[in-house]
């Protein structure tokens, strides 16, 4: 039986290493590798390598494979002193990792030479237990949650759309949300718009909203746009910063002047919309994709559209597309996954059937093709006689 | 024979039909076909003769408008699926 000593020197034989002076000039090179951090989470949380991702010793082979897809990446595994790594760059390699090389000297002997170090942002101890199922994600995990608490994200309505939305956001951590709504909380609302009470009614929907979500998590900070978006203060309001826009408008007019507007403010759009049993959703990503005049050159005429209040809508439809929405918000900011980018989704709910078509980027679209046409705000008649913004 | 996918908001013109089965040999012939059984649908797809810029038409998942328009040709048992414009949010 090897003691510890001689299983340490066993396995260095049969690893490569690499020192902190020959790692830090890989670093600045044009194929840099990925640096793999094994520590202790106290450890991490007192500084790091520029770059790197970091999985625990004990859950480095659990989590590795969804860190870094990619076994032909070079990687160069760390921890304090180079002996623990040495064990994970076995592993590494065992696990298919093609070219792995253990720190010699670790992150003390890093520091040691003066070289970067990066300083994590802490989670609190609340954060930690409140988000502990997103970091136990390796496509979230904490730089994924904090890159949540960072986030700003608009929500374009407080309805039925908007409300599973950003319960689901809140509920995720997403730091800011702007919640634009000009209307006030009716009893007709309460078969869909969950994120409203009994309590709430006659309350305008944007404090009834904030007070839900604050109530949810008090990580996250509401800022309430109690107006009707129109072409005049829209720019206003997306120029006060957003990552992403969740569009859960109910009429043409906002949705042509949220399509135009993100356009220009370079902001993508999570598109979603309903009709009694039908849904639609999508994600219009400005310069990455068609955006929703590609879709829609132009509205119907009035007497053609839809009327919203006549129409109805199954109370779970807007809960099933609005959190599709939040989905599609966090993999943005998270940027994970595939985005329904190029593709919109119709669901319905009757026959319980999710089909899929095709949106290309048009190059002549008259708001995001190569020559535009149209380069300032179109206020459309309004529809439903809802005004623009209400939900 | 191809299905056609009838829109929530076009369902009142078609009898509330959801899905139907149309004729033709071309997307433009099988609207046709319906827009002859179904009058009503004509001021809804068609605007001063051409497709109205507010539907899509969408064979194979595919725009028609990225094919060939209403001379794309469909081919036994395909679905077109019809999609206007819809804005409901709330």
């Amino acid at each position: 039986m090897a003691s510890y000593r001689e299983l340490l020197a066993q396995v260095k034989e049969e690893i490569d290493e690499i020192s902190s002076t020959a790692a830090q000039d890989l670093l600045t090179s044009s194929d840099a590798p990925l640096f793999v951090d094994v520590r202790e989470p106290d450890e991490w949380q007192e500084g790091h390598i520029p770059g790197a991702v970091y999985a625990t010793r004990g859950r480095l082979e659990q989590q590795i494979e969804g860190l870094v897809p990619d076994k032909s990446r070079p990687l160069v595994v760390y921890c304090s002193g180079g002996s623990r790594s040495a064990f994970a760059a076995k592993s590494l390699a065992e696990l298919g990792y093609e070219d792995v090389v253990n720190l010699a000297g670790g992150f003390t002997d890093w520091k040691r030479n003066g070289f970067e170090v990066t300083m994590p942002r802490v989670l609190s101890s609340e954060q930690r237990a409140r988000y502990s199922r997103h970091l136990l994600i390796p496509e979230v995990g904490e730089e994924g949650q904090q890159r949540l608490l960072d986030a700003r994200v608009l929500l374009v309505g407080a309805g039925g759309l908007g409300s599973p939305a950003s319960l689901y956001l809140a509920a995720a951590g997403v730091g800011t949300l702007g919640i634009v709504d000009a209307d006030v909380v009716d009893e007709s609302n309460l078969q869909r718009q969950i994120i409203h009470s009994t309590d709430s009614l006659g309350e305008p929907k944007v404090l009834s909203a904030k007070r839900t979500i604050e109530a949810l998590n008090p990580d996250v900070r509401v800022l309430p746009y109690e107006e009707r978006l129109t072409s005049e203060n829209i720019d206003r309001i997306l120029g006060e910063g957003w990552d992403v826009i969740v569009d859960g408008a109910d009429n043409f007019p906002t949705r042509y002047l949220v399509n135009d507007a993100s356009v220009w403010h370079g902001i993508p759009v999570v598109h979603g919309s309903i009709f009694r049993f039908e849904g639609q959703a999508t994600v219009f990503s400005p310069g990455n994709g068609p955006c929703y005049r590609c879709l829609f050159p132009q509205p119907p005429p009035p007497e053609l559209a839809p009327s919203c209040a006549e129409g109805g809508v199954l109370g779970v439809l807007p809960g099933i597309i609005g959190s599709l929405q939040a989905n599609e918000t966090l993999k943005l900011i998270l940027d994970r996954g595939e985005t329904l980018a190029g593709r919109l989704l119709l669901f319905d709910a009757l026959g319980t059937t999710l089909d899929e078509v095709n949106v290309r980027r048009d190059p002549y679209c008259p708001v995001c093709g190569d020559s535009p046409t149209i380069t300032e705000y179109v206020d459309y008649v309004e529809f439903c006689n809802a005004p623009v913004g209400r939900s | 024979m191809a299905a056609v996918r009838i829109p929530p908001t076009l369902r009142a013109d078609v009898g509330g039909l959801r899905e139907l089965e149309a004729r033709g040999e071309t997307v433009g012939a099988v609207i046709d076909d319906l827009v002859e059984r179904y009058p009503p649908l004509a001021g809804q797809l068609y605007s001063e003769g051409e497709l109205a810029s507010f539907v899509n038409v969408y064979l194979g998942g595919e725009d028609i408008r990225t094919l060939d328009g209403l001379d794309t040709p469909v081919d036994d048992g395909e679905t077109v699926i019809l999609l206007p414009a819809m804005a409901g949010g709330v």
